[in-house]
């Protein structure tokens, strides 16, 4: 397995500022430099502004000052969003859900099944086409939207702590796969998570916000070998890791 | 089946046998409470002119029903579309709610004159208001992650509306088709007792008659069409959603 981290986009943050309606700054001018490929881990307590700077990002909410520049930014859709929760249609069923992406953005129905198949084909849910979300287990439906995601085929994929409701082997399960998927893929990844064992497993770089405005406590670059697997949850190198991570939530 | 049939049949038959045991001992008057024996023989007795009076309601209740379900959930669809239309146009909604039916019926009887339409009218409203208000709560009720899904994909708002905010909705849309069908046809009957015809016109009449009997099997088959009318809209329920909606989902 080789890391290609030729698909992905770079982001830029300068000054990016964020208040809401009662005025409160949730960020208060972030400057980040997000290169492409890179798999970035994003933490930080409750509040601190984690999802809506993902938001931001996703273009589905503007700052209030400063930009947010994607390198290169010539396509449409190239930007995928991973909820907290799977968050599918529950009247379609997997392989539906799965192209939904597709449809919106105008793509023939062949053409959109065949992607989406592929997509599905690539988290293990293949035999699971026909079925509805309300006959998935937590983890298939994570599993699902995680290929609606990557159906597009994205440069640029978000994910709001996509696996905090599952279940710890689920997750482990999950994050192998994600892992391994961003370096099949080569893209971007912003992986905003409560987890600190989650993010130093998955990440090459972290960042951990402070509980005011989106401060940046610590930006640190993971020294972790590229391929991962579960052996990994017990070496020492991300025991130590995952000590300095919690080290700055915790300052 | 069975489970299903048998429980509300219990109480049936047992008021039925207490009700026929108290008329013929002479505890309660014969005519102020019909024996369920007379009610029957009078539907025998009356048998054409009492289905062909269903046959009239049916198509007046059933008329206004439907009216009501395509005007109600185009009314909720635009009430729907910004804070500044509901705030305008659903003060005019209630209306449906709280107008006296039986105060209004006349007025109808000078538009729409003696007859069917009339009752269609009377039916229309007293039965559309619960599906403007269920309508517009699931519309406005839409999962935020869901509805930012589609915004990422580029969809437009009519996409959206159909695609997504719609078929979200179908759960209350349903509920507000159920209680709306017995109101359909208790909005037919108070406008058959003003512009004559169908049921309304057979209790009117047999109760100027004295006849308790006629006048409890009209209310009788007055029942039952409402009874049909909720049980069509169970059987649709069940088809759209049984796949996907844990209020069509056997346990």
């Amino acid at each position: 397995m080789t890391t290609t981290i030729s698909g992905g986009v770079a982001v830029y943050l300068e000054g990016v500022r964020r208040v809401f309606d009662n005025q409160r700054a949730v960020i208060a001018g972030m400057d980040l430099r997000i290169e492409a490929g890179e798999f970035l881990a994003v933490l930080g307590p409750s509040g601190c502004g984690k999802s809506t700077l993902l938001r931001m990002i996703a273009r589905l909410s503007a700052p209030n000052a400063g930009q947010i520049r994607l390198e290169p930014d010539a396509e449409r859709f190239q930007t995928a969003f991973v909820f907290q929760d799977a968050h599918l249609l529950p009247w379609r069923n997997v392989l539906a859900n799965a192209a939904l992406p597709l449809e919106l953005m105008g793509e023939a129905k062949a053409r959109r099944d065949e992607k989406a198949r592929a997509a599905l084909e690539q988290v293990g849910l293949l035999d699971a086409l026909e079925r509805y979300p309300a006959e998935l287990s937590g983890g298939m439906r994570m599993r699902v939207s995680l290929a609606r995601a990557l159906v597009t085929e994205p440069r640029l994929l978000l994910l709001d702590e996509p696996f905090a409701a599952l279940d710890e082997i689920t997750r482990f399960h999950l994050d192998v796969q994600l892992r391994d998927l961003w370096q099949r893929r080569g893209m971007t990844v912003i992986f905003v998570t409560h987890s600190v064992s989650e993010a130093a497993f998955l990440a090459n770089r972290a960042v951990v916000l402070g509980r005011r405005g989106g401060d940046i406590k610590l930006d640190r670059r993971l020294e972790l070998p590229a391929v991962r697997s579960n052996d990994l949850r017990g070496d020492p190198r991300l025991g130590q890791e995952m000590k300095i991570l919690l080290g700055a939530i915790e300052e | 089946m069975r489970k299903t049939l048998l429980p509300p049949l219990i109480p049936l038959v047992f008021f039925t046998l207490t009700a026929e045991l108290l008329v013929r001992e002479g505890f309660v008057r014969a005519y102020l409470v019909p024996a369920p024996s007379a009610v029957v023989r009078a539907m025998i007795d009356s048998r054409v002119e009492l289905v062909q009076a269903l046959l009239s309601t049916s198509a007046g209740a059933l008329a206004g029903f439907v009216m009501s379900a395509l005007l109600g959930i185009a009314s909720a669809v635009i009430l729907s579309s910004s804070r500044g239309v509901q705030r305008a146009f659903y003060p005019y909604a209630i209306f449906f709610q709280t107008v006296p039916l039986i105060a209004v019926a006349p007025l109808l009887v000078i538009w729409f004159g003696f007859g069917i339409r009339t009752v269609i009218a009377s039916a229309f409203v007293a039965s559309v208001f619960p599906v403007i208000a269920n309508t517009l709560s699931g519309i406005l009720s839409t999962d935020p992650s869901l509805r930012d899904l589609f915004k990422l994909y580029g969809a437009s708002p009519l996409v959206t509306l159909f695609k997504l905010r719609l078929p979200a909705a179908l759960p209350q849309v349903f509920t507000g088709l159920r209680v709306s069908a017995g109101l359909a046809v208790i909005g037919a009957i108070v406008g058959e007792f003003i512009a004559g015809g169908g049921l309304g016109s057979v209790v009117e009449i047999a109760r100027t008659q004295q006849r308790i009997d006629k006048v409890s099997a009209a209310v009788l088959l007055a029942s039952l069409l409402g009874l049909g009318l909720f049980g069509l809209i169970n059987l649709l329920s069940y088809l759209m959603l049984r796949r996907w909606h844990a209020s069509e989902q056997a346990e």
